[in-house]
């Protein structure tokens, strides 16, 4: 569905991504993990347009697309779920989830999706006339995810969604991305919590200073010694 | 769209009720030329206002320049009206006007609207700057001697029509989709970005929206006052229209319209007290400020909808 080929983005002066590649097959879930500053986050933004490589492609259902707007990567179905949540704190919960289906065509099928987004965070329903900035760290979290499935995306992106979660949390939102992903939705996770992303992932893909290291079954990946010793304190 | 029509047509009632109300108080000689005047100058200020807030409140853009926009309306008035003297002459200059002020608003916009704060304040307020010097210039303009004899071809039926028809479509504007998308790149720009929302885009649409109504504000004040010159849309006269919006609450159009009610009955009552009278308006505004830091009514806004939605809830609990 995705595939990433021989990527270089720089991030002002520094090279963060040194020739990555990696590809992401239909109904998967494929993680990237690797420490602060390893370029993870970089990858998912260029790959949803919002930064610019200095060359390689990045190749979704035989196009490539990194030369191409933003607007038009979500409408070709690739919505992202940003670092740090980033929903829109003075607009109730609805409007939030409403922005996420700003760019559909499809008006009549959106009121199912609501309920879709609704049966996957019933919390959301509840409070779907409060302002977004008085749900809590998890809700929101919640809230950013509902938004970006609001778009119908084929593949969705998210970008450390378990950050400055309680535990209770962690374990409901990785549980949530597996029942999005067998829903139909194929998933590009990233993550510092390498045990969980790669308990839940079919693939993995390690990196480091901008370079993939290690690829492998989610499975394979955590029975490595190398990656254990690196990401998962063993 | 048919949801908002039902709302829509109890605002229009608010407002025909108010029409009726004033053209009674008009009729029994209650309102004489003196506070006409008055009502006159809060309904322009209410457009003006209306606008700014649009640009300040909803997409969060700091414009210091609303009074260039306005300056260009007052202008294709003034001078369009001198030669065409009609009620049609008026509106076509208002046209003219409007278009006008949304071509420099474009103009103004692609390259500052990349700044922030602070600085697209500075970009704005040099703008405005730019307008008026090219007005005290040019030869059309009369330079800095201004216009005068502009035919009187505005009553307060016109501004106050004029008022309620541009609030209409500002709110409507606000809540509909392109008002959401405006309101979500003030809240989160990445967020906006992420969503596949042109953040730009959005920016330039509520700046540009906001000149045009500006520039009805300008063409209606000219063809009021019937004398215009440069000087009245300095820097001072943007910052007055943003003390309204600032009063008001940020954000909110009913603070924005019960400031400019509020200020202009203010400046009216101090007219008695003839120097004094800017140092107590000043001492109100610094008041104001320091006890109703959000303004006086906040981001808080008179809805129908909300109110009709508070009343069936409770109405189902006394059942």
């Amino acid at each position: 569905m995705l595939e990433v080929k021989d990527l270089v983005v720089n991030y002002g002066a520094i090279q963060a991504i040194k020739k990555v590649n990696f590809t992401i097959n239909t109904g998967e879930i494929v993680t990237l993990i690797g420490a602060n500053g390893a370029g993870k986050s970089t990858i998912l933004k260029t790959i949803s347009g919002i930064m610019r490589p200095v060359s390689g492609q990045v190749i979704y259902l035989d196009q490539p697309i990194q030369t191409k707007a933003v607007p038009k990567i979500v409408r070709a179905g690739i919505s992202q779920v940003p670092e740090g949540r980033h929903i829109f704190p003075g607009l109730s919960v609805q409007e939030n989830l409403q922005m996420g289906a700003f760019l559909r065509k499809d008006h009549q099928n959106i009121n199912q999706t609501y309920a879709d987004v609704y049966q996957y965070f019933p919390v959301l329903k509840q409070r779907r006339h409060q302002d977004a900035a008085t749900l809590s760290g998890g809700e929101q979290q919640m809230l950013a995810m509902g938004r970006a499935l609001m778009a119908k995306p084929k593949l969705m992106l998210l970008d450390e969604p378990s950050m400055g979660l309680a535990p209770i949390f962690i374990n409901e939102i990785f549980d949530i991305i597996q029942a999005i992903n067998a829903a139909g939705t194929t998933v590009l996770l990233i993550e510092q919590n390498a045990n969980k992303a790669l308990a839940i992932a079919d693939r993995g893909y390690v990196l480091a200073s901008g370079e993939v290291k290690l690829s492998g079954t989610g499975q394979e990946l955590l029975a490595n010694q190398a990656v254990q010793r690196a990401y998962l304190g063993g | 769209m048919k949801a908002n029509f039902k709302y829509n047509l109890a605002w229009l009632g608010v407002m025909v009720l108010g029409f009726v109300i004033i053209d009674a108080c008009e009729f029994l000689g209650i309102i004489n030329t003196f506070i006409e005047n008055m009502l006159v100058t809060m309904g322009i200020n209410i457009i003006l206002a209306t606008g700014l807030n649009l640009i300040i409140g909803f997409s969060g853009q700091f414009s210091l320049g609303h009074a260039g926009f306005m300056a260009i309306g007052a202008y294709a008035t003034g001078i369009i009206t001198q030669n065409i003297a009609t009620p049609l002459g008026f509106y076509l200059s208002m046209g003219v006007g409007i278009i006008i002020a949304m071509i420099a608003a474009l103009i103004v916009g692609i390259p500052t609207l990349r700044l922030r704060g602070d600085y697209l304040a500075i970009a704005t307020m040099g703008a405005a700057e730019i307008i008026r010097i090219l007005i005290n210039n040019f030869k059309i303009t009369n330079g800095a001697a201004g216009l005068f004899n502009i035919p009187p071809l505005v009553t307060w039926v016109t501004v106050y029509v004029l008022m309620c028809l541009t609030t209409i479509i500002t709110v409507n504007f606000i809540h509909s989709r392109n008002g959401r998308a405006i309101m979500s790149v003030r809240e989160d720009e990445i967020a906006a970005e992420a969503m596949g929302i042109n953040t730009t885009r959005w920016k330039l649409a509520a700046f540009v929206f906001g000149a045009g109504t500006a520039a009805i504000g300008g063409s209606l004040h000219a063809a009021y006052i019937q004398t215009i010159a440069p000087g009245d849309f300095n820097i001072m006269a943007s910052i007055a229209i943003l003390i309204i919006v600032v009063l008001g609450g940020v954000g909110s159009i009913t603070g924005t319209f019960v400031a400019a009610m509020v200020l202009g009955a203010l400046d009216t009552i101090l007219q008695n007290f003839g120097t004094l009278r800017m140092i107590i308006y000043a001492l109100a505004l610094i008041l104001i400020m320091i006890f109703k830091p959000a303004g006086l009514l906040g981001n808080w806004e008179f809805s129908f909808k909300r109110l009709s939605r508070r009343l069936r809830k409770e109405s189902a609990i006394h059942e």
